[in-house]
């Protein structure tokens, strides 16, 4: 599994990460997670506002800073 | 009620004197932290609630249809109810002019956007009532709509960075939330909100409080008031690097008018904090190219200066 993180280095972003790795390690997932901060490939998703969250290619939100429980209800 | 309240604390509990500086100060503070804290608490959650309607991906969708004119006005009205963070500027404006977007609407909806945002009107509302709150909406929508004909009309499209119009921007999906959703999101909003701004407030009520008791009356009337013409300039260059802290600036500005400081003069310096920023400017400057920075910050504080001479005039 990949998790792409969207953002252009705001403090958001940095959190956004951070909740991210938190909810791997609590839920044992094994997942590669990428921060893309290149303006081009965050447009590719679409995505207008940031910080967002990709899972293998599929926005799952964007423009907040989902909890780590929120983001382990979205891990397979 | 909420007058009782503090004077009840600071004269009874306290036992200070309503006639002492300290007392005045002190009474005022109290006053002031508690409404203003119910005041943002209540709407920062009404206008996020409202706001989960309005994503920009649906803001870009409507006005992706519009020409200039009822764009720019249609612009500067979703800029006030679509969330704005100026970290996502930049994503925000290529999306605009990937979707066809006029850039002249682009740039009503970047200027509105930030100025005519719920904390500004919160505190507005809660010192200097609905009147100037209403004035503050109604002109800054004027400045963003005005703003972003003129940089229309100038036909700057080349100053933007040659790489937005590369740009290959994905399908936006839409999501749509259930009204329960709304809620924990408006929940949600509110406390981030209110844990960033709470020093700025209290900081910005405290010193509030101290001219309040302490500056000699009508201070500023002799040294910024209506009669010197570079005042309010001078508000508009002081106020762009307070960005982003409109919660902590208008309990000071409200101390300030009190000790004579003209409407206009407090309007155009409350304008500038909220609609120009160096943080913005260095953002955008990803996007646009020098002239057209300097075109936009020249034309929105012009705006702005306008808007405090005639304020300054008429009231």
């Amino acid at each position: 599994m990949k998790i792409e993180i969207l953002g252009t280095g705001c403090a958001k972003c940095k959190t956004l990460y951070e909740n991210t790795k938190k909810a791997l390690e609590e839920s044992g997932t094994v997942a590669e997670v990428v921060k893309v901060e290149d303006i081009p490939s965050i447009m590719k998703y679409g995505v207008m506002s940031t910080p967002a969250l990709v899972i293998d290619g599929q926005v799952r939100f964007s423009g907040k800073v989902a909890s780590v429980g929120e983001i382990r209800g979205m891990l397979p | 009620m909420l007058q009782n309240l503090s004077d009840y604390i600071v004269f009874v509990l306290m036992g200070l004197s309503p006639r002492s500086r300290i007392g005045e100060a002190l009474n005022f503070f109290i006053y002031d932290t508690v409404k203003i804290f119910l005041l943002l608490t209540v709407i920062i959650f009404v206008v996020a609630v409202i706001r989960s309607y309005f994503p920009p991906e649906k803001t870009k969708l409507i006005l992706s249809h519009k020409r200039e004119y009822v764009g720019n006005i249609l612009a500067a009205l979703l800029g006030v109810v679509t969330p704005f963070c100026s970290c996502s500027a930049v994503p925000l404006f290529i999306g605009f002019v990937e979707a066809g977007i006029p850039l002249g609407v682009t740039f009503s909806f970047l200027v509105s956007s930030p100025m005519v945002n719920e904390v500004a009107l919160i505190m507005l509302w809660g010192l200097f009532g609905w009147k100037v709150a209403l004035i503050y909406i109604g002109t800054g929508l004027m400045v963003a709509v005005v703003s972003g004909m003129v940089i229309g009309k100038l036909k700057m499209e080349k100053y933007v960075q040659d790489y937005v119009y590369q740009v290959k921007v994905g399908v936006s999906v839409i999501e749509e939330k259930f009204f329960r959703e709304k809620l924990t999101y408006g929940r949600e909003y509110t406390t981030d909100l209110l844990k960033k701004i709470w020093p700025y407030v209290l900081i910005g009520v405290g010193v509030g409080a101290f001219i309040h008791g302490y500056a000699p009356e009508d201070i500023l009337a002799k040294y910024a008031g209506r009669n010197n013409p570079f005042a309010v300039p001078l508000a508009v260059i002081i106020g762009v690097p307070l960005y982003s802290n409109a919660a902590g600036v208008i309990p000071i500005v409200h101390a300030l008018m009190e000790k004579g400081l003209p409407i206009g003069t407090v309007l155009a310096f409350m304008m500038a904090v909220t609609a120009l920023s160096f943080p913005e400017a260095v953002i955008l400057k990803n996007v646009l190219k020098m002239r057209l920075l300097l075109t936009f910050f020249g034309i929105v504080a012009t705006a702005i200066i306008l808007v405090g001479y005639l304020f300054n005039a008429i009231l």
